[in-house]
């Protein structure tokens, strides 16, 4: 059913990049947007050192995800990119306002503040801006031989703006799960507390993109609901109710751990759904893997690479989460 | 507004903006990664106290050097695809795996181990912490080799063929790796940001001297960073120059910009000290030139015939001016560079290294230097590679993306607002760790809020309290 070549192999990296991107700094991200509602300095320093030391990394797999899409695909990277213009530049701007602030913060008493409001909203804007993106890819670029053909504010309509608003309720809901799982006390109960919210709000935000998606393009519409794939595509939401029910439960039994691996499960299904509505597109409805991809000396030579960089990049990367594994707390006063 | 601009010539003010601001923290945490790693192996080595709090010192600063690197970083690996779409498409296949190689094997290394260098000293034990500062300093290296062999290719491509889309694929990967400038421009760069790194650590213990000789910490910074500067300034020198001469055989264009070479010569190419280019006279006014000397230093031989830009079509000629300038520029402060570190071995042998204000304040002027050489060097080459982004076979003017004029004018707006506001307080807080001087006692990122795992046993966590206290 899915022929087995290069170009696939690439198509499944790039995707495992970006969602390993997703998930690792969706946390992040989500709990800058969350960071407003803990005024309190002390909750604010717990929460910044719950990702201090892996940051960088997370974001890394943007990096990644961009370079290796330039290198496999370029020719969908050159028509994406233009086409996307201004969320690309809303969120690289955001991610430096985010970033810096991670160091900027402790190294100022009087202007902390303005690098909070830095972080918070550094955090939104990169957030919203990577959820507009991926609406504006879903519904389908403008593309004249090997270029971006449309206008540049093409990627702004209500059904971009829905998924920009659903990714940073997601993003949320995965920053409020890993407070739960990384802080106690009185911190973790509201982070309890914002996690029953969100969880709704993400069943909600699924739920729309999943009724306005088949509404985008017909091939969406037959990829999901024509037979025989929907014995394949029909899982997919079976499986979002049995994870959901599992959250509810972790949620309300108080199960630190779960709630955020759970998130994650969540994350994971409607990325699979995701996969489903595109393949094998890379520029919806207008380029396939096959035509965006790089010759196959290209591809081969990086997929030595990746077959021996990614396994060890796991371990490490692994390895620097368990050096600070468990619960974070803040110290100050103790003095 | 904006509507009778230039787009590309808007997006090349972008990638020279964001290309700019990004550079000087790489050249300088390439140097500080290093030299954190020499400090904390001499630490464990000798068991001196000096050490690890220098190392605690620079680790706040790398901290937020890097950090700043990193944002500048990411905003750079789109840039291609957002500004220079064409390029993207035409080039990716051969510089796209370079760039991906780098991420692989040089970013997740460095941000993998980057949160135990600076958080986790006390958690995973000190060998273990070495190893990790290690790596991170590797990591920084292995970034200079892939993303200056991508850059090199650029300038003097090789290992190539042109397919059936117009897109340049690779028909030899060591070729397309080791291209002929790359191994030049790796040692140039590497050695440009250990020297940067030099002035700058210099610059800091000679300030904390004029205020307190005996300063433990800041003779022993200020004692490695003027040895540093007096071996590897004359190094970069014959470096320099090796590289001049590699581009002068592959890229004579860009050294004809560089020397202000308007003007064949058949018996020996003067060396141009100092004049105004004018492109569109073709002819350096008010010259100060000393005959035949150019083809001494490009030639080793005062009668040897140099060409120049007049053999070479106009539309092909590089911007004169800023290429003729820049260079001026490194080469002077490379010059003063060598100066400051023949001084201070003057003082080394006369005992007088820690008493000598004049030469305190000579390094500290030297601070900035690096940074202001690299910036110079960098846009000698990239100007002097000009009007191709592939020298010779892709013209600057195809490889842009598809946009009006607005847009990109827009972009470069908000990156120069939010670059000044968020860099000018990112230096200001460098600055401040700088002025404070290093002491006894000195604590890493962090100190003002320990941290600690609840798995971590009590008594190994009081442990850490009492070391972090």
């Amino acid at each position: 059913m899915i022929p087995i070549d290069l170009p696939t192999i690439w198509a499944f990296i790039i995707a495992f990049a970006v969602f390993v991107y997703v998930v690792m700094d969706g946390f992040d991200l989500g709990l800058g947007i969350l960071f407003p509602l803990f005024p309190k300095k002390a909750d604010r320093d717990v929460i910044m050192n719950s990702v201090a030391p892996v940051w960088d990394g997370n974001e890394t797999w943007l990096v990644l995800g961009g370079g290796g899409m330039m290198a496999a695909f370029p020719l969908a990277y050159a028509v994406l990119m233009p086409a996307l213009y201004t969320p690309m530049i809303a969120m690289l701007l955001g991610l430096v306002f985010r970033g810096v602030a991670f160091e900027f913060r402790w190294r100022t008493q009087r202007e902390r503040n303005r690098w909070d409001i830095a972080f918070a909203g550094g955090s939104l804007l990169a957030t919203l801006a990577q959820g507009i993106a991926l609406g504006a890819i879903l519904q389908g670029i403008h593309v004249d031989g090997r270029h971006y053909a449309g206008g540049w504010w093409d990627w702004l309509t209500p059904f971009s703006i829905l998924t920009g608003a659903a990714l940073v309720i997601g993003y949320s809901l995965l920053g409020a799960t890993w407070l739960v799982m990384k802080t106690e006390g009185e911190l973790r109960d509201r982070a309890y507390h914002l996690s029953w919210v969100l969880l709704f709000a993400m069943l909600g935000a699924i739920g729309a993109v999943s009724i306005a998606t088949p509404f985008l393009h017909v091939q969406y519409t037959e990829r999901w609901f024509a037979w025989p794939n929907i014995i394949l595509t029909a899982p997919v939401p079976i499986a979002v109710a049995g994870v959901t029910a599992l959250l509810l439960r972790s949620l309300a039994n108080k199960f630190d751990y779960q709630p955020f691996f759970l998130t994650l499960a969540l994350f994971a299904l409607s990325y699979a759904g995701l996969g489903i509505s595109m393949y094998p597109f890379i520029v919806p409805q207008s380029i396939t893997i096959w035509q965006a991809a790089s010759p196959a000396n290209s591809q081969i030579f990086m997929l030595f690479g990746v077959a021996v960089l990614i396994p060890l990049i796991l371990i490490y990367t692994a390895w620097a989460y368990w050096v600070f594994r468990g619960k974070v707390r803040a110290e100050s006063g103790y003095h | 507004m904006f509507e009778g601009w230039d787009a590309v010539v808007l997006a090349r003010a972008q990638f020279a903006f964001t290309m700019s601001f990004h550079i000087v923290f790489p050249a300088f945490s390439i140097g500080l990664a290093s030299y954190l790693a020499v400090l904390e192996a001499l630490w464990l080595w000798t068991g001196r106290e000096v050490f690890i709090n220098l190392f605690n010192y620079w680790l706040k600063i790398f901290a937020v050097a890097f950090g700043m690197g990193v944002v500048s970083g990411i905003v750079m690996s789109y840039q291609f695809g957002t500004n220079w779409s064409a390029f993207s498409d035409k080039a990716g296949p051969v510089i796209g795996p370079l760039m991906a190689y780098e991420v692989l094997t040089a970013f997740f290394l460095e941000a993998g181990f980057l949160g135990v260098m600076l958080f986790g000293l006390e958690r995973v034990g000190h060998r273990l912490h070495f190893f990790a500062t290690l790596m991170v300093a590797i990591g920084t290296l292995i970034s200079a080799f892939w993303i200056l062999s991508a850059n090199s290719w650029m300038q003097t491509p090789t290992g190539y063929a042109i397919n059936a889309d117009g897109q340049f694929v690779a028909a030899d990967w060591l070729k397309v790796i080791f291209n002929p400038s790359f191994p030049y421009r790796l040692v140039h760069m590497v050695l440009a940001a250990y020297l940067t790194t030099a002035l700058v650590v210099g610059a800091v213990g000679a300030w904390h001297l004029l205020r307190d000789r005996h300063l433990a910490g800041a003779r022993v910074m200020f004692s490695m960073a003027m040895w540093m500067a007096a071996l590897v300034a004359p190094i970069q020198i014959l470096a320099g120059d090796q590289h001049g001469l590699n581009t002068l055989e592959h890229q004579p264009t860009k050294i004809m910009a560089m020397e202000g070479h308007f003007d064949s010569h058949k018996d020996g190419a003067p060396l141009i000290l100092f004049g105004w280019p004018d492109q569109g006279a073709g002819k350096v006014k008010y010259a100060l030139e000393i005959p035949k000397l150019g083809s001494l230093i490009l030639k080793h031989s005062l009668n040897a015939p140099l060409a120049g830009l007049d053999t070479v079509p106009r539309e092909n000629w590089p911007p004169v001016p800023i290429t003729f300038w820049s260079f001026r520029i490194m080469v002077g402060l490379g010059f003063l560079m060598m100066g400051l570190g023949l001084f201070s071995l003057l003082m080394r042998f006369l005992g007088k290294l820690y008493e000598t204000r004049l030469l305190h304040m000579f390094a500290i002027a030297m601070g900035p230097a690096g940074f202001i050489a690299v910036l110079a060097g960098w846009i000698t080459t990239e100007t002097g590679r000009q009007p191709f982004t592939v020298y010779g076979l892709l013209r600057t003017a195809e490889s842009a993306s598809p946009l009006a004029a607005p847009a990109v004018a827009s972009s470069l707006i908000a990156f120069i607002m939010v670059y000044f506001a968020v860099f000018a307080a990112g230096v200001i807080y460098l600055l401040r760790l700088m002025a404070a001087p290093p002491h006894h006692g000195e604590q890493g990122p962090r100190s003002d809020v320990p941290a600690r795992a609840a798995g971590i046993t009590p008594a190994a966590g009081s442990a850490v309290e009492g070391a972090v206290r």
